[in-house]
């Protein structure tokens, strides 16, 4: 039989929790941007748990779009941090506060 | 049967691998087990029917964007974070308390769902993905590429270095 | 023609505002020509209006302008109406108008352009509002005429701006308007409420459909209208603006405060006949008030000595004399007092400013005298209206008169409406005010003209006549206070013969209220003869006091044994020190606590409070800009799942 949506949705979810913590704790851009794919992935994951319910495949479409905007996004994040990294020679983001009161 | 046992191994793996991505010091190792994450999800995708699926993320995401990551790493000199103690002791509590909500809420509201399937369910395959893509989709498997292009001329600029 | 009745006041208003618009630029040519030339195109409209009208045998002409207000019930049109008494009205309005322009011309010469062209404008603007109100088909087109004289009275008195007591003058007598304006609202109100319409032909034929309906609205809304005529026609107890306008120029206070706005208070009255006939105990109020005024108003102008505040009380009186005629009953006569009025009393105030204007400036009689050699012409013609005002026939001023006091005996004897005793008291004060009247006016001539000149010598040699803007101006007005009053010529004068055209014209419109038993011709002669005896009393007495070798003697003996009678009098019976003690006082506390109090304290309190609270909160919610990316994140996370949990739960 096959395995009941319920169990991919908390994989998806445990997955979710486990890239936004690695979002908010780590200080490494590296780090935070690796978070950021893998709450996409974890999202991507749902959706196409869902989608199989549903029965069509207008939700595989949209990971596929999904994925290829991830990618773009990893493109231009990686590219900042190395325009990051020139400019202090060091990853660590908590250094970016100028912008502050 | 078969498929519960490699949904639940797929399943530990995946969180385990997670977890080392997001907490280990190197980030070689952060990236590499990143990969086996993205592994497993693949894996789920198959369990889930959406072959192509399965096989563009191997593609796309460990084959293309981890490797870009690991580029990256190996240029910046593979950087550790440095040792200093964390200074914000609220951010990090508050960052893992809110993951933690963030989690149990998800799981709380959506695992119940249901929803009639109905007889005669798709097939993930490349070839009805495809016919999708070229026919209701086709806007935005065009507009993509106008996407892609913007990323790639944005990443150019950014780090261009001036001369 | 008569389509154009629009007209009549528009072209006062297109001067007013060409002259408010461009009058800083013109020079004094250009503005006589648009000032004066408006008053005189608006007399040559009404004289065609009237020419055409004349054919037309008094019959009501209604003219429908513009839309206005149209809200629910709620309809008003700005829509004009001739009929006999407007036309009365807009006759004598339109020609002391332009008569005035042209000695303003003269008058006002030696002002700068700009005040020049100001004065004009106001003036001009005057004319128009004068002539809507006259105008007017129902009490709110009424009522803008009304503020708007009221506004241009202002302007008016305050004229010399720059001078305290001007500017104070002016605001008394706006404020002191408003209060009537008041009254006059409320009878609006009252009225629309009650007939649905203020249109005076539909409440008329209200009225005269179903009186018994109206018989509980009648007497207030009478009253309240009352109220309104009081403040602006000068009479007890809100008279006390109109001798401080006397601040303002001469042409101003003929125009204004002795020939149409404050008369406008009795045109009101007169117009709203159809409801005070059916109200005895307001036309009982109205004679009274009226009566008692007269009297009043003339005591005090016994001992004035300003030429202009003695011209003004005895406006006040003169008024109260229009309301008692009103009041027993005699529209028309009440009419034809404000008819003759405007002649001679324009012609009087004009001739003060001539004596003023030859004085060098000075008002006051007791430093004039003997002018009557140096100017003959202000002289003649000041003598010829004072005669009229004193009610010596042939002149206008005892035909009207002797009709009023005629009117109200008859009330009295026939018994009027049960109230007999009452409008025969008002009789005698109307007499008694008669013989004040005939003894200030020949006063003020005595020690005007006659006698010794009592002025610096510098003064004396300056003293020469007016140019001819000036004194044709008089000369004109003097003829008409010397024949107009052929116009109403009572029916005891004609023993019995109906020729008094006057009442005849308005009889459509403001039917006098007969009494039962009318007096016979006999005691009508009788009544004449006393009124004129009792006048020539008054100018008799006055030469005894102030002519000749014993002038001053006799009032220095009267002043100095009755010293506090005397100071009463010469004080005004001290009502305006009354009125600053009640009112003024109490108000001004009240307007320096709402300032101080409330609006710095409270109003402005509560504002910078709500600044002073929003910058501290800005100080706190500072906190949140920590420049910490990862802050952010944690914020934008969170944010995402509240509002998942708000949408989801």
């Amino acid at each position: 039989m096959t395995v009941p949506t319920t169990h991919f949705v908390i994989f998806a979810a445990l997955l979710f929790a486990i890239g936004a913590a690695g979002v908010l704790v780590r200080r490494s851009g590296i780090s935070i941007l690796l978070g950021i794919e893998l709450m996409l992935n974890a999202a991507n994951l749902a959706l196409v748990a869902f989608g199989r319910q549903h029965g069509q495949l207008d939700a595989q479409v949209f990971v596929f779009f999904v994925m290829a905007v991830a990618a773009a996004e990893v493109a231009v994040g990686l590219a900042l941090l190395v325009a990051i990294f020139r400019k202090q020679r060091s990853i660590d983001v908590d250094r970016l506060n100028v912008m502050r009161w | 049967m078969m498929g519960t046992a490699v949904f639940y191994l797929v399943a530990v793996v995946g969180v385990v691998s997670a977890l080392v991505a997001v907490s280990h010091k190197n980030p070689v190792v952060n990236v590499l087990s990143l990969v086996v994450t993205l592994f497993c999800i693949a894996v789920s995708y198959a369990l889930l029917g959406a072959e192509f699926l399965a096989a563009a993320q191997i593609l796309v995401y460990a084959g293309a964007i981890l490797v870009l990551f690991l580029f990256v790493v190996m240029l910046l000199g593979a950087p550790e974070e440095p040792p200093v103690g964390e200074r914000r002791p609220f951010q990090r509590v508050a960052g893992l308390a809110l993951a933690g909500i963030a989690a149990a809420g998800s799981i709380a509201v959506l695992a119940g769902i249901r929803v009639a399937a109905p007889a005669g369910a798709a097939q993930g395959t490349a070839e009805a993905l495809g016919r999708l893509l070229v026919g209701p989709y086709l806007f935005a498997f065009e507009f993509i590429s106008v996407l892609l292009l913007a990323a790639m001329v944005g990443a150019l600029m950014l780090v261009k270095r001036k001369h | 023609m008569l389509d154009l009745l629009w007209l009549v006041p528009a072209l006062p208003l297109a001067g007013a505002l060409v002259l408010l618009a461009g009058g800083l630029h013109f020079g004094k040519r250009t503005t006589t020509a648009v000032g004066v030339g408006s008053a005189g195109l608006a007399l040559a409209a009404v004289a065609a209006i009237l020419v055409q009208y004349a054919g037309m045998h008094g019959e009501t002409v209604a003219r429908h302008v513009f839309n206005w207000i149209s809200a629910g019930d709620v309809t008003v049109d700005f829509a004009l109406r001739l009929d006999p008494l407007s036309a009365v009205m807009l006759s004598f309005v339109t020609l002391v108008g332009f008569v005035i322009h042209v000695y303003s011309i003269g008058y006002m010469h030696t002002e700068g352009d700009r005040a020049y062209a100001r004065f004009f404008a106001y003036l001009n603007l005057f004319m128009f509002a004068m002539l809507t109100l006259v105008l007017g088909a129902n009490l709110v087109v009424m009522f803008i005429g009304w503020e708007g004289v009221g506004l241009c009275s202002y302007l008016l008195i305050g004229f010399y701006f720059d001078k305290e007591y001007c500017a104070a003058a002016g605001i008394k007598a706006f404020v002191v308007n408003r209060i009537g304006d008041f009254g006059f609202l409320l009878a609006i109100f009252w009225a629309f409420k009650v007939f649905g319409t203020v249109d005076f032909a539909g409440m008329a034929a209200a009225l005269a459909a179903d009186p018994t309906r109206y018989a509980a609205a009648v007497t207030p809304i009478a009253l309240l209208l009352f109220v309104g005529a009081v403040g602006k026609s000068a009479q007890l107890p809100l008279y006390v603006w109109l001798p401080d306008a006397m601040a303002g120029p001469t042409p101003v206070s003929a125009l204004i405060h002795a020939a149409t706005m404050v008369t406008a208070g009795v045109y009101m009255v007169v117009r709203c006949n159809f409801i005070y006939r059916l109200s005895p105990t307001a036309m009982l109020v109205v004679a009274a008030v009226g009566g008692v005024t007269a009297l009043f108003a003339a005591t005090i102008g016994i001992a004035q000595n300003d030429i202009k505040k003695v011209l003004a009380y005895s406006t006040v009186s003169q008024l109260g004399y229009m309301f008692l005629a009103a009041g027993a009953g005699a529209f028309a006569g009440g009419i034809f007092h404000v008819f003759t009025h405007a002649f001679f009393k324009a012609c009087l105030f004009l001739g003060a400013g001539s004596v003023i204007h030859a004085c060098s400036g000075e008002q006051d009689m007791r430093k004039m005298g003997g002018l009557a050699r140096k100017i003959p012409v202000t002289y003649w013609t000041f003598m010829v209206a004072t005669l009229a005002l004193c009610g010596i026939p042939p002149f206008a001023g005892f035909f009207s008169k002797d009709e009023i006091l005629g009117r109200v005996f008859a009330a009295g004897a026939g018994n009027l409406n049960g109230f007999g005793a009452s409008y025969l008291v008002l009789w005698v004060l109307g007499l008694a005010a008669a013989f004040l009247t005939a003894f200030y006016m020949f006063r003020a001539v005595y020690m005007t003209f006659h006698g010794e000149f009592r002025g610096t010598p510098e003064q004396w040699h300056h003293v020469h006549e007016s140019p001819g803007s000036m004194t044709w101006p008089l000369k004109i007005l003097a003829a008409g206070s010397a024949v107009v009053g052929l116009l109403g010529v009572g029916r005891a004068i004609t023993f019995g013969t109906d020729l008094n055209w006057f009442e005849n014209f308005l009889h459509r419109v403001a039917p006098t209220v007969e009494v039962e038993h009318a007096p016979s011709l006999g005691t009508e002669w009788v009544l004449i003869l006393i009124s004129v005896a009792v006048a020539v009393a008054g100018i008799l007495l006055a030469r005894r006091f102030y002519f000749g070798a014993e002038a001053f003697v006799a009032p220095r003996r009267i002043a100095e044994r009755a010293p506090a009678l005397y100071a009463a009098v010469a004080n005004k019976y001290y009502v305006d020190e009354a009125y600053d003690r009640a009112v003024v006082r109490p108000l001004g506390k009240l307007a320096h606590f709402s300032w101080k109090g409330i609006d710095t304290i409270a109003i402005d309190g509560t504002l910078n409070a709500s600044a002073f609270f929003t910058e501290i909160a800005g100080d706190l919610l500072r906190f949140l800009q920590t420049g910490n990316v990862r802050n952010y994140a944690l914020f934008v996370l969170g944010g995402a799942v509240a509002a998942a949990a708000w949408l989801l739960l």
